[in-house]
């Protein structure tokens, strides 16, 4: 297929995730406001941190206020990974490729499109987010199972499951960083009672609570690392994103006629094997932070090789 | 809804008859019509124009902000097209298919017909549309333009005239195919009790049409559309037509050349491309042939296509058939390479570089409608009964100042077609423009893209001039089973035997 078609589908399916993964962060923070004491104002920072964004948030908007921080993640059409500019971004990608994506697919992307911009949405995002980032995360979802189910399985939609899948896993990764790094390092506060609200919370953003269940009876921190990095059946965890990664950039080499030892699949082969056969206190002992951020750097060089390998194809 | 208060107003109207009565045929229509209440059908009109927004079939607005993007108004009320009235107008398409591609062939070859006198050299020489660099070519198979958009008027008696030819790249069949989607569900019981021809066969016929340029020896040709990107405003179309063929669209960077053979930049490596869909104008579609600040073209692709290593279509040079004073010649070109009458008529036109029309041109002004010989898409364009006296006195500086540039037509008075105004219907002028396919053989496809000037008396019907569509449907003769059920029931015999 033509590398600026396999670039712009893998890009919309990122843009998608990423609205989705926005979504889910700031709904849980919402509700984590309901269950923490004192100021009603809540706590916001964190938010930002996770996202990435606390610099560029202060230099337009200041002290992070729910209002502030809400819009800022949403219509602001200055962030480029707000949910508005994820979404029109994403459109725009489908709007290029209009040809290779069933009509349904594009239906999906611009009915949403269609309602942010009208005029009042804004103003009830604010009065119900709740309802908002429900929306935006059935819209992820509707996308992604509408693309499945009305488009060939062929070379664009594996590079649309490639991008889903190394956004996503990025995604878990700086959720978990940024979690650990802002709820451990003060120890008096493991075991407490709003220490575990916090980790629920933190399950709850990625949808993996009541899985979490199913394998470990207590919400603690090992725990909840050990599962959103090493789960080999969690949808949203890191090992599960990159295993389907592998698989993908597998798929893609052999039909392009890609050697195996291409440097795109190599590097997803070595970082799906670190995954694969480490264990959570190999993980503590090396410090979870640090091997978060190698994996996270992994991922983006893998980005990189695959924009070398296959968009930049012949330039 | 209240239909006896409708008026033809002494117009030629396409679904009534002079005493306000609904033509042969369509009384389905009406009788479906007078059934809804007014609420009922403005919550189709706006049901129809919502399934535009969503599935995007809209027009970027140049300019303007990205996703500002507008639908065409589209209007309910079908234009209805008797079985009869069709048979001439697809014959009399065919016709003048076959003399224009005569004609192309002629002109950048023996040009027999300049010598013979029919048609002036400087006539032709001047047209802006006309390549020199097409000079002794002739395109694979001897086609020239592949894909045709005609528009056609219907006069007062209801004789239907070719207004004009448009074959660098008509737009708008992409119209055609959704507004009969969206005609679908607004009327779904009409289309069970009216033999109304489906259009759904286009991209299947334009695809073999593309597909049969390619070299014999190529087994499966690799087709690509070729776009100016996604701000141009016909990409929707451009994208639409892509995917209904299920052939890559690309745009210039995507393509690149090698020792003069076209090929696209795939995630495997480079694909050999044997026939382009251009969307592009010639002026743009090479710069190191034609305009060199092209950024849209291709470098190189006019020197492949000479060696004959890729189609394209349609082909360069062939706009000189859409200027208007070679339109003038039209019915004696029909006549000298085919040696038939032409079945369709034109208007009659007054080329301004013929002094003597030029002067009863411009004693006539009040009476004519002016049409600068390159443009098109409404622009350019003076409609003398309508204007005022300041913009005839300015127009006949501008044909005086250059009469080549200029054409001019006696006023039509266009046919009307009952159209949804603030809930009533009211007559509005319409024309209409049939797409022709040149492959193998010649199709007409069976419906077009009717135009309606929504203002009430205009007789502009382009879209960038406040026009509006509807869906065109073309009634097969009720004895005629169409091919597709013909096809189905043999099967449903032979599965009994």
């Amino acid at each position: 297929m033509l590398s600026r078609v396999a670039e712009t589908v893998y890009w919309m399916s990122r843009y998608v995730e990423r609205a989705e993964n926005t979504a889910r962060c700031v709904d849980v923070n919402l509700h984590l406001q309901l269950d923490m004491p004192g100021s009603a104002e809540g706590s916001w920072e964190p938010l930002l941190f996770t996202m990435g964004e606390k610099e560029n948030f202060s230099k337009k908007y200041g002290r992070a206020t729910r209002e502030a921080v809400l819009r800022y993640l949403t219509f602001d059409e200055e962030n480029p990974n707000g949910i508005f500019s994820c979404i029109a971004q994403a459109r725009e990608n489908a709007r290029c490729v209009r040809e290779i994506c069933s009509s349904e697919m594009w239906t999906v992307l611009n009915r949403f499109f269609l309602a942010l911009k009208s005029p009042d949405a804004q103003k009830k995002m604010l009065e119900n987010p709740h309802d908002f980032f429900v929306a935006v995360k059935e819209t992820s979802q509707l996308f992604t199972g509408v693309a499945w189910g009305t488009m060939s399985h062929g070379e664009a939609w594996r590079f649309l499951r490639l991008g889903r899948m190394l956004e996503r896993a990025d995604q878990t990764s700086r959720i978990l960083d940024v979690k650990y790094y802002l709820l451990l390092p003060t120890p008096s506060m493991v075991g407490m009672a709003l220490d575990s609200v916090q980790w629920t919370a933190l399950l709850k953003s990625v949808s993996a609570f009541e899985m979490f269940r199913k394998k470990y009876s207590l919400v603690t921190p090992r725990n909840v690392s050990e599962f959103l990095v090493f789960d080999p059946e969690f949808p949203r965890s890191i090992r599960f994103c990159v295993n389907e990664v592998e698989m993908s950039l597998q798929r893609i080499a052999k039909e392009t006629g890609k050697s195996e030892k291409s440097p795109a699949l190599r590097l997803s082969g070595k970082l799906r094997a670190d995954l694969e056969f480490s264990t959570i206190e190999e993980f503590f002992k090396i410090g979870l932070h640090e091997k978060l951020d190698r994996i996270q750097q992994a991922l983006a060089n893998l980005n990189g090789e695959v924009y070398r390998e296959f968009f930049k194809n012949g330039i | 809804m209240n239909l006896k208060d409708y008026n033809t107003e002494g117009f030629f109207d396409e679904l009534f008859l002079s005493d306000a009565t609904p033509r042969p045929g369509v009384s389905p229509l009406f009788t479906k019509l007078a059934e809804l209440s007014p609420e009922e059908i403005a919550f189709r009109q706006k049901a129809a124009e919502a399934a535009f927004f969503q599935m995007g079939v809209t027009f970027a607005v140049y300019g303007n902000e990205a996703g500002a993007d507008k639908i065409i108004p589209f209007d309910i009320i079908p234009r209805i097209v008797q079985a009869d009235d069709w048979q001439k107008l697809e014959s009399g398409l065919k016709q003048r298919t076959r003399a224009m591609n005569c004609f192309l062939t002629d002109i950048y070859n023996e040009r027999k017909i300049i010598r013979d006198r029919v048609i002036p050299m400087e006539l032709v020489e001047s047209c802006p549309a006309y390549r020199k660099e097409c000079t002794g070519f002739t395109p694979p198979k001897g086609i020239w333009a592949h894909v045709t958009g005609t528009d056609l008027v219907r006069d007062s008696d209801g004789t239907f005239y070719v207004l004009e030819d448009n074959m660098r790249c008509p737009s708008g069949v992409s119209y055609v195919l959704k507004d009969r989607e969206v005609l679908k569900e607004t009327f779904p019981k009409v289309f069970g009790m009216m033999p109304i021809r489906p259009v759904d066969e286009y991209a299947a016929r334009l695809r073999q049409t593309l597909e049969y340029l390619a070299p014999d020896s190529v087994e499966k040709p690799n087709v690509v559309v070729l776009t100016p990107g996604v701000f141009n405003s016909a990409y929707f179309e451009h994208s639409f037509l892509a995917q209904q063929m299920g052939v890559s669209l690309v745009g210039g960077n995507d393509l690149v050349i090698k020792d003069s053979r076209v090929y696209a930049r795939h995630t495997e490596g480079l694909v050999p491309v044997d026939v382009i869909y251009r969307r592009i104008d010639d002026d743009f579609l090479d710069p190191t042939t034609f305009r060199k600040d092209s950024v849209l073209g291709v470098p190189g692709i006019m020197d492949a296509y000479r060696k004959g290593n890729v189609a394209l279509a349609n082909a360069p040079g062939c706009g000189i058939a859409d200027d208007k004073a070679i339109y003038a010649y039209t019915p004696q070109i029909i006549k000298y390479y085919l040696n038939e009458d032409p079945i369709l008529p034109i208007v009659p036109t007054f080329v301004c570089e013929n002094p003597q029309d030029c002067a009863h041109v411009t004693e006539n002004l009040d009476k004519m409608v002016v049409k600068a010989t390159g443009e098109s898409g409404g622009y350019g364009m003076l409609v003398g009964p309508h204007a005022t006296k300041e913009k005839r006195e300015e127009f006949k500086e501008k044909i005086l100042a250059n009469p080549r540039n200029y054409i001019a037509q006696p006023m039509l008075a266009l046919s009307r077609v009952p159209t949804m105004i603030d809930g009533e219907l009211e007559g509005r002028h319409v024309d209409l423009r049939p797409y022709i396919l040149q492959g193998k053989e010649i199709y007409v496809l069976p419906g077009g893209l009717t135009r309606v000037a929504l203002k009430k008396g205009s007789v502009v019907v382009n879209s960038s001039q406040g026009g509006g569509v509807k869906d065109t449907w073309v009634l097969s003769h009720s004895e005629e089973v169409p091919e597709m059920y013909e096809a189905v029931r043999q099967w449903q015999q032979q599965q009994q035997q």
